[in-house]
């Protein structure tokens, strides 16, 4: 590699300006074959597993196609049985839209607020980023998720801590009220990406900005709402739309630790999904439950978009 | 706690006694170590319970449930756990689980800086509008194309195989393509213009000019890959459905499920270890992952 640089740098300079036009125009047939040559592996992985996947899916949403027997065209019953029959369905929302709404602003909070005491350059900051973040390197694995169901057991380790200090714990798993935190405390423990991002961008305020304000008298609580804050909100922005994203198709850990159990309280919109798709093998019914979630999420990610012309600050747009 | 002060204190300044100033400033260093470190113990509380549940002697793991410390150190947990079961041992599953992650993430990579290149620095008729599609396909939810697939693989036989965990990756991964097209166009293209004044074509200055230079983008992207093909486990749950064929993640899930709370060190301890290569990842390519998500703001 290094040869044919320094051979061609040598030269460079001989090389006319029209020759190399010459030259690109000759090769513009060359680089489309070459150009599709070396895009092809993806174009035709894009092809067969998502394009035409996509096409089938959405045709399946209008079908009680189940793998096994034979299926026919059924219109909007699918659609129509999930929003007013299906009581399940609306069990698996319900759950859903409660663990997105407290555990996402849960775990940015988390996030935000662990970033900020981790933004220093003491001794030992490395460490301690490493122990915040560990929960959440493992935090996707099954070994964790087989983990938790242990630890919120009644047997498990929480309830022997809080009875160290005189309180009798609860049956997490066995009650519809208390099984649904389970996942949420879990979710709220593994703020470790949302942290390292905040941290780059608690990184990037000026500390001018801090010590202008408090030589305005601004005390800790001022400065964070008057500077830390309106700074960040674009990165409070992008973590807010991916986590919720994220949350809306939670899965493994309920299909691990609850299995949507008690009383449906837990069946999470994909865990329901995969019930169906997978274990009754309503595939139809399942898809047309997937281009819900498609539309919701499409449509959750433009919302979250129109709104943050509200309270998201963008710096270039000031200068 | 004034013990510590005036201990350090007699370290430092041996001539001088220790200003107001200089006393609160290293109780607040001294508050500040306390609560965070407590945080980060209350934090990681749940692993260390894990490893040390996976230590102890069986009779202990539900009598002195809170505690950290084993009364004797059960290394036999261990190998208990890895016998497995159904005639399975953890030496198939750790076996089945490294094709999976290894073969998947060779073909990721591989496909994946191919591509790239294209993108980054080739002009070809459409590469617009392709670009754009494959950054769409990043925010298509797994759900709309995990039933279509299944009909399709099913079709052609391929159930209880790995060509539906391994095959699809040979189109790369829009996420890592992506990553890698911003890095190469943060190559400057006095190299491959130079090269091509030399007679160099479009393949021969990937190779000698761009590639050399991927490292970084291509250690990155081979982490992520394996890390999350290792702990993928969805994939997994719907084409792989006989035992000998059981990633490690399936077969936790059985061994925990199946052999019925009997032995619970010895699933501690397969769970403990599970997390080891993850764990090793973390350890020595910390600084990659942590720039990964700090940059690019995918999550870990």
């Amino acid at each position: 590699m290094s040869k044919i640089a320094i051979d061609a740098a040598s030269r460079g300079n001989t090389a006319t300006s029209t020759m190399s036009k010459k030259r690109r125009s000759k090769n513009s047939a060359t680089d489309n074959l070459t150009g599709f040559l070396f895009v092809s592996p993806w174009l035709i992985c894009f092809l067969v597993f998502t394009a035409i996947p996509m096409v089938i899916s959405l045709w399946l949403a209008f079908t009680d196609y189940d793998l096994l027997g034979s299926w026919s065209f059924v219109g909007l019953d699918n659609f129509k049985r999930m929003f007013f029959v299906d009581k399940r369905y609306m069990s698996s929302i319900v759950a859903t839209l409660k663990y997105v709404v407290i555990a996402v602003p849960l775990r940015l909070a988390f996030a935000l607020a662990v970033a900020m005491l981790l933004n220093n350059y003491r001794r030992g900051i490395t460490l301690y980023r490493a122990a915040y973040y560990a929960p959440s390197v493992v935090g996707g694995s099954i070994a964790v998720a087989v983990m938790w169901r242990q630890i919120f057991g009644t047997q498990g380790a929480i309830n022997a801590l809080l009875a160290i200090v005189g309180i009798q714990g609860p049956s997490w798993f066995g009650n519809p009220a208390t099984a649904i935190w389970t996942l949420i405390i879990m979710a709220a423990w593994q703020f470790g990406s949302p942290m390292l991002i905040f941290l780059a961008g608690l990184r990037q305020i000026p500390k001018e900005l801090y010590e202008a304000a408090a030589i305005d008298g601004a005390n800790g609580w001022h400065s964070f709402w008057r500077v830390t804050f309106p700074l960040l909100t674009p990165i409070i922005f992008f973590n807010l739309i991916m986590q919720t994203i994220h949350g809306l198709r939670a899965f493994t850990q309920a299909f691990i630790i609850t299995e949507g159990r008690p009383l449906d309280s837990t069946l999470f919109y994909a865990l329901y999904l995969y019930q169906r798709a997978f274990v009754t093998f309503h595939m139809g019914y399942a898809s047309a439950m997937a281009w819900v979630l498609l539309l919701v999420i499409g449509l959750v990610t433009a919302i979250n978009f129109k709104l943050s012309s509200l309270w998201v600050h963008y710096e270039t747009s000031e200068v | 706690m004034s013990a510590t002060i005036s201990t350090s204190t007699g370290k430092t300044s041996v001539f001088r006694q220790p200003t107001n100033k200089q006393i609160k400033g290293w109780l607040q260093t001294l508050a500040y170590h306390l609560s965070v470190a407590g945080l980060g113990f209350m934090m990681l509380y749940p692993l260390f319970w894990m490893i040390a549940s996976s230590l102890k002697p069986q009779a202990e793991i539900w009598t002195t449930v809170s505690s950290l410390i084993p009364s004797s150190i059960h290394f036999e947990n261990y190998l208990n756990g890895w016998k497995g079961f159904g005639g399975n041992s953890f030496t198939v599953f750790y076996k089945n689980s490294f094709i999976f992650a290894g073969v998947g993430t060779l073909f990721t990579v591989v496909s994946s800086t191919i591509v790239a290149y294209a993108f980054g620095r080739v002009k070809f008729f459409g590469k617009e509008i392709l670009f754009s599609l494959m950054l769409m396909t990043m925010m298509l939810p797994n759900q709309v194309l995990i039933i279509p697939q299944y009909i399709i693989f099913h079709k052609l036989g391929w159930i209880n195989t790995f060509l539906p965990l391994l095959v699809p990756r040979l189109g790369g991964g829009a996420f890592f393509i992506f990553m890698i097209v911003q890095f190469i166009r943060g190559i400057p293209r006095d190299l491959d213009e130079a090269a091509m004044i030399d007679g160099a074509g479009r393949s021969r200055i990937f190779f000698s000019v761009i590639l050399p230079q991927l490292t970084p983008a291509l250690v990155t992207s081979a982490i992520f890959s394996f890390y999350w093909t290792w702990d993928d486990f969805m994939d997994p749950l719907i084409y792989l459905n006989k035992p000998q064929l059981y990633t490690v993640s399936l077969a936790l899930r059985s061994f925990a499920d199946e052999s019925g709370g009997s032995d619970w060190g010895a699933i501690f301890a397969m769970l403990t270890l599970s997390l080891i290569p993850v764990f090793l990842i973390f350890v020595f390519f910390q600084r990659y992952l942590v720039e990964g998500i700090s940059t690019t703001g995918l999550k870990g």
